[in-house]
């Protein structure tokens, strides 16, 4: 799904991890939508971070926001490049 | 009402703490029953919702997270009543995760503070020729920017006019400041002592010097967190497990009260405390003794140590130049001491604090007729003498003669690494003072005990030149030492020894250690030096004490050690529950919880033998 499609590159500022099971909800909630591409996704604990690439004719930055949302973590902004 | 009951989980902790101890109280003192189980249902009830709740969301995206072994078991001794226990569990699990959330909060305001610490706006010169206070984001490379007195520098740029002296250690470290002038590169975040400059923006935003800091520091943060999961990883195989032979007992036996036994003498209680009580006995160890060790993860780390890098500058030196070998020459020294330090209290220069500190207090007298000298010195009149105060070039040019001694002793302080401050009084020689930055008393001999202790290699890595480096080092009797070394560079060659497999230890101070600091597997800081390396790090040595880094080191072994004892009573005596459960007589529920209590009491006890943990 590389290459041909509106890929973007997305950094999500979430609010404050605390616990390591934290970063396998998010990554298993992001995972599982569609346009996302699997590999690149990646949470990071300290800086309370989450890094993907998506493919905008598939998925909106707003939908990946609700996805993080629903299991339990609130979104501080986001930066799309 | 989910994210409610979240939200107040430092109070429900709480509550439920209270609550047991009233329960306790109730049964010792007054033996009221009912009281005690009441206080310990509520308690029970209250503990486990919040944790619940992360079971289900958890559940939800299919991820077995320790919340949901720990809703099971609490759960479970819920069913078979026994109160005392659910409580218990919740409100350790609770209290367990509070104290991390407290340690990590810690170490994620370091970024905060770095980012604190960028200037966020510039006098930008506009096109009415006029400059104007601008938000930092509206600076672009090209840019002709104003910076005045005690203002930080906004972007990297190049000084177009002006002069000033700026304090870089924000960027390198040290913290004398560093001249100025046209042409002269400056870095954003830095600090103009005094001066006034104009600078043309060369880099800006996340291009500068400083930014690169920043995610240096970022990404090194988030390159460590294996022991983290090694709890998840812990849990997946372990408490699964025990529910699986808890389903098969109930299975074969139909007996709901065994299985539910062995869920609760499985739950693995000694083991959620053993650890944790020898970290926090070990982490008041280290408080009570000027070392501040930052979570559990650091210990296991710590204890593994092959290499310590150190930083030189206000790690292994004092940081401030001081005046460290001087010589006298001819009569009526106190009055030319008198003139020095009247001339110094005058100049910003460097090393005029170092000399003015040697020579303490005394009664100024004023001095007239100062001249500066490009590269030399000062010379002044004080008293109607005339006064030169400077290096040996400004000696020659007032034809003041060095006599055979004065030589050989300016040979063996410039050896010595020292800058030389020499003094002449009407063209002659009174005094000459060395000033260097000096190695911290008792240094030598910390290093030899930390070889003691296991430690492979000493290195010291320095922004200084090689020169300085190799005496300090040949001094110390360090494995290596490299001069030279910008932030990046530490960084790569701390990378590098992390390739080589080695667990590598960094000790530094200043902001431009922060990306070491935090990348190294153990990031120690100087408790004398900036905010950010002390929050950015693994362990602070509180007063730059360097002495506390042998203590450090030998206690973090030792709460190693006793982890390892702590998890292996809780993992064995709950191996010697479970299997007399399934092929014994004698093993009853009550039996089992005594002595899974008693082997929480023991590891507790044993974890308190750190506190008492000294050095030999």
């Amino acid at each position: 799904m590389k290459g041909e499609h509106n890929m973007k590159s997305a950094t999500i500022q979430l609010e404050t991890l605390t616990c390591p099971s934290c970063m396998l909800k998010i990554e298993a909630a992001l995972k599982n939508l569609d346009g996302i591409d699997k590999d690149t996704v990646d949470v990071s604990f300290n800086s309370s971070k989450v890094k993907l690439n998506f493919d905008e004719d598939k998925i909106s930055i707003d939908e990946i926001e609700k996805a993080i949302n629903k299991v339990g973590y609130e979104v501080i902004k986001s930066k799309v490049k | 009402m989910q994210r409610y009951i979240l939200s107040k989980k430092n109070q429900i902790t709480l509550i439920s703490g209270i609550l047991i101890v009233i329960g306790f109280m109730s049964k010792w003192t007054v033996e009221n029953m009912d009281v005690f189980k009441w206080t310990l249902i509520i308690a029970s009830i209250l503990g486990v919702a919040p944790i619940a709740i992360q079971a289900y969301q958890a559940l939800r995206v299919k991820v077995v997270s320790i919340d949901v072994l720990v809703t099971i078991a609490v759960m479970g001794a819920f069913m078979i009543q026994n109160y005392e226990e659910s409580a218990i569990v919740t409100f350790l699990f609770l209290f367990g995760a509070y104290l991390e959330q407290r340690t990590l909060n810690q170490t994620r305001s370091a970024i905060k503070e770095l980012i604190e610490m960028a200037p966020d706006s510039a006098l930008k010169l506009m096109e009415n020729g006029e400059f104007e206070e601008v938000d930092i984001d509206d600076v672009e490379e090209g840019d002709v920017l104003l910076v005045k007195t005690g203002a930080k520098v906004p972007v990297d740029g190049t000084v177009l006019s002006g002069e000033g002296y700026i304090n870089e250690a924000t960027i390198t470290g040290e913290s004398v400041p560093v001249e100025k002038k046209e042409g002269s590169k400056v870095y954003a975040g830095t600090i103009l002592d005094n001066g006034t400059i104009r600078i043309v923006a060369d880099r800006v935003g996340e291009d500068t010097t400083f930014s690169k800091i920043i995610e240096l520091v970022e990404e090194a943060q988030d390159s460590k967190s294996e022991a983290e999961r090694f709890i998840d990883r812990f849990a997946k195989y372990y408490t699964p497990a025990v529910l699986f032979i808890g389903l098969v007992v109930w299975v074969i036996t139909r007996d709901i009260e065994l299985a539910i036994t062995i869920l609760v003498l499985g739950c693995p209680g000694a083991l959620v405390i053993g650890v944790p009580v020898s970290n926090v006995a070990g982490i008041g160890n280290g408080a009570r003794n000027g070392v501040l060790l930052k979570g559990s993860e650091v210990i296991s780390d710590f204890s593994r140590l092959d290499t310590i890098v150190f930083d030189k500058t206000g790690t292994l030196t004092m940081g401030n130049p001081s005046v460290g070998e001087k010589e006298y020459y001819g009569d009526n020294i106190d009055e030319a001491l008198i003139f020095l330090a009247s001339i110094e209290k005058e100049s910003d220069h460097p090393l005029a604090k170092a000399v003015l500190e040697e020579i303490g207090d005394v009664q100024f007298l004023p001095v007239e007729n100062t001249e500066v000298v490009k590269g030399g010195g000062i010379v002044a009149t004080v008293n109607g003498h005339r006064v030169a105060v400077g290096n040996v070039h400004l000696m020659e040019r007032e034809n003041v003669k060095l006599g055979e001694k004065a030589k050989a002793d300016i040979a063996r302080f410039e050896k010595n690494g020292n800058s030389l401050v020499l003094t002449s009084v009407d063209g002659e020689l009174k005094i000459l003072m060395g000033v260097r930055d000096q190695i911290r008393p008792g240094v030598k001999e910390d290093l030899q005990r930390l070889r003691k202790l296991g430690v492979k290699n000493l290195i010291m890595l320095s922004g200084d030149n090689q020169g300085t480096v190799d005496l300090v080092s040949r001094e110390l009797g360090l494995t290596e030492a490299h001069g030279n070394m910008l932030p990046e560079d530490k960084t790569e060659y701390i990378k590098r020894l992390k390739e080589k497999g080695q667990i590598v230890a960094f000790v530094g101070d200043g902001v431009n250690d922060s990306p070491s600091i935090a990348l190294a597997d153990i990031g120690i800081a100087m408790g004398g030096g900036t905010d950010v390396a002390i929050e950015t790090s693994d362990v602070v040595l509180m007063n730059s004490d360097f002495s506390r880094l042998p203590h450090a080191l030998g206690l973090v072994k030792a709460t190693a050690r006793n982890m390892k004892q702590n998890i292996f009573i809780a993992v064995g005596v709950v191996l010697i529950l479970l299997a007399s459960v399934l092929f014994s007589e004698w093993m009853n529920m009550s039996i089992g919880m005594l002595v899974h209590e008693g082997s929480i009491l023991a590891v507790i006890l044993n974890g308190m033998r750190l506190l008492r943990y000294r050095l030999r």
